[in-house]
């Protein structure tokens, strides 16, 4: 079955739905709709896609992405790729745990990452990054640090554990400080976009 | 690597002429020193792919046991030579550091691969440290991404050779007062606290990653991404060439 059919079988069962094919896959206009789809697609005796491999945050700058792929592990099919939009300002979708139990450190992943945040998914925390970090690394807009330069609070904490610091450290993290920024990593030089 | 030899001062012709006999003349230091180099046990733990090489190099093909040193230990209380081998992210770089300083002294570091020495092919990772150097003091850098069997056995003899040049009277490890510990960074919110301790290492002067490769640093705010709403750029087939009319 091509990615037509399935469009239209949706369409069909789902009436008021907005489909959208980009590229090999469907995007699903209105993200509140994915549980309702991939419960479809899941229950569907001729799909019977009962397999969600993998959920993926993706950043495409103007939009935030979720690209789901599903499999057929009883017809050996798939996969089917499904895509659910949404902005910067609020990156809500809910969760797919309720449907594929396997959903759930894919999601926490993608939210550790790309900053998605999954409603009604039971254990939102993050997975690979410890608690207290901030921001989401993956994100096009994140600013990793420069590791090169102390700021200070790794003085103080240096001072609290009793290291020496050179003082030419020490004027720069004050500098930075009195200017009300941190040391940031810039992109320099001729880069692969 | 330069030492400076640990010289024995008895002739060497008498010394051979003594060992015909029976008799054996050496000096505290170097037997001190051959007992230490011929038994250093690693401690047993592995961060990434290069495990697997230091793996192979205890196994029966290299033999890591021809230079004493095949007793991997699982603690760090009964070993004297940490290999970090692989590559240590922000997360796991606090947990070395803590096992180093469990460490009994006399103790040794090797690192083991690109990434254990500056980061590697993940150096302009916010994941990754760029170094445990940073942290703790290291005896034998040995580069390799990773290092074939062979070269850690040579870097394992580099430390022998380091452990030979070391004398009982001077050794750190016997004075007074001697606590070698490094603290623990901590998890901050952009990444350890601190960025490294500047008593055991400093950023250099000189970026040779700026003024020699041309400043390939890719960090940073990235501004564009691709547009998939765009119909596929179809690439350009390869026409056949046209037969040659006279």
């Amino acid at each position: 079955m091509n990615l037509q059919e399935i469009q239209s079988k949706i369409e069909a069962a789902l009436p008021g739905i907005r489909l959208k094919p980009v590229r090999e896959s469907l995007l699903i206009e209105d993200a509140a709709m994915l549980p309702k789809v991939a419960a479809f697609l899941k229950n569907d005796p001729v799909l019977a896609l009962d397999y969600l491999s993998s959920v993926t945050g993706a950043d495409y700058l103007k939009y935030l992405e979720s690209v789901y792929h599903l499999y057929s592990v009883e017809k050996k099919t798939g996969p089917v790729v499904l895509r659910v939009r949404v902005t910067r300002d609020s990156p809500r979708i809910p969760s797919l745990v309720p449907i594929y139990r396997g959903a759930e450190f894919q999601e926490r992943e993608a939210f550790d990452m790309y900053g998605l945040y999954f409603e009604n998914h039971p254990d939102l925390r993050r997975i690979f990054m410890w608690e207290g970090f901030e921001g989401f690394p993956m994100r096009k807009d994140y600013e990793q640090e420069d590791s090169e330069i102390l700021e200070t609070a790794d003085i103080e904490w240096l001072d609290r554990h009793g290291a020496k610091v050179p003082e030419g450290m020490r004027k720069k993290a004050a500098d930075l400080k009195a200017q009300g920024k941190r040391a940031v990593a810039e992109k320099t030089g001729k880069s692969i976009e | 690597m330069a030492f400076s030899k640990n010289q024995s001062e008895v002739d060497e012709g008498l010394k051979g002429e003594l060992a015909k006999k029976g008799v054996v003349v050496t000096t505290i230091n170097q037997l001190y020193n051959w007992g230490r180099q011929s038994s250093i046990w690693p401690m047993q733990f592995g961060l990434a792919c290069c495990a697997i090489e230091m793996i192979a190099t205890a196994c029966a093909r290299y033999d890591i046991a021809r230079f004493g040193a095949e007793l991997f230990r699982p603690s760090p209380r009964q070993s004297d030579l940490m290999i970090v081998a692989g590559t240590v992210t922000k997360k796991m770089a606090p947990q070395v550091v803590r096992l180093y300083n469990q460490m009994a002294e006399p103790k040794y570091v090797i690192t083991m691969g690109a990434c254990s020495i500056a980061g590697g092919p993940f150096i302009d990772g916010y994941n990754v440290l760029r170094g445990i150097d940073r942290y703790i003091p290291i005896d034998v850098h040995l580069p390799g991404c990773p290092p074939r069997p062979e070269a850690l056995l040579y870097g394992l003899m580099e430390l022998q050779k380091k452990i030979q040049s070391q004398e009982i009277e001077t050794t750190e490890w016997y004075q007074k007062g001697m606590k070698r510990e490094y603290p623990v960074p901590d998890f901050g919110p952009h990444g350890l606290v601190p960025k490294f301790n500047p008593e055991v290492w400093q950023p250099r002067e000189l970026d040779h990653r700026k003024d020699k490769y041309g400043e390939p640093i890719l960090i940073g705010r990235k501004t564009k991404a691709p547009d998939l709403d765009a119909p596929l750029a179809t690439p350009p087939v390869a026409q056949p060439p046209k037969p040659q009319t006279a």
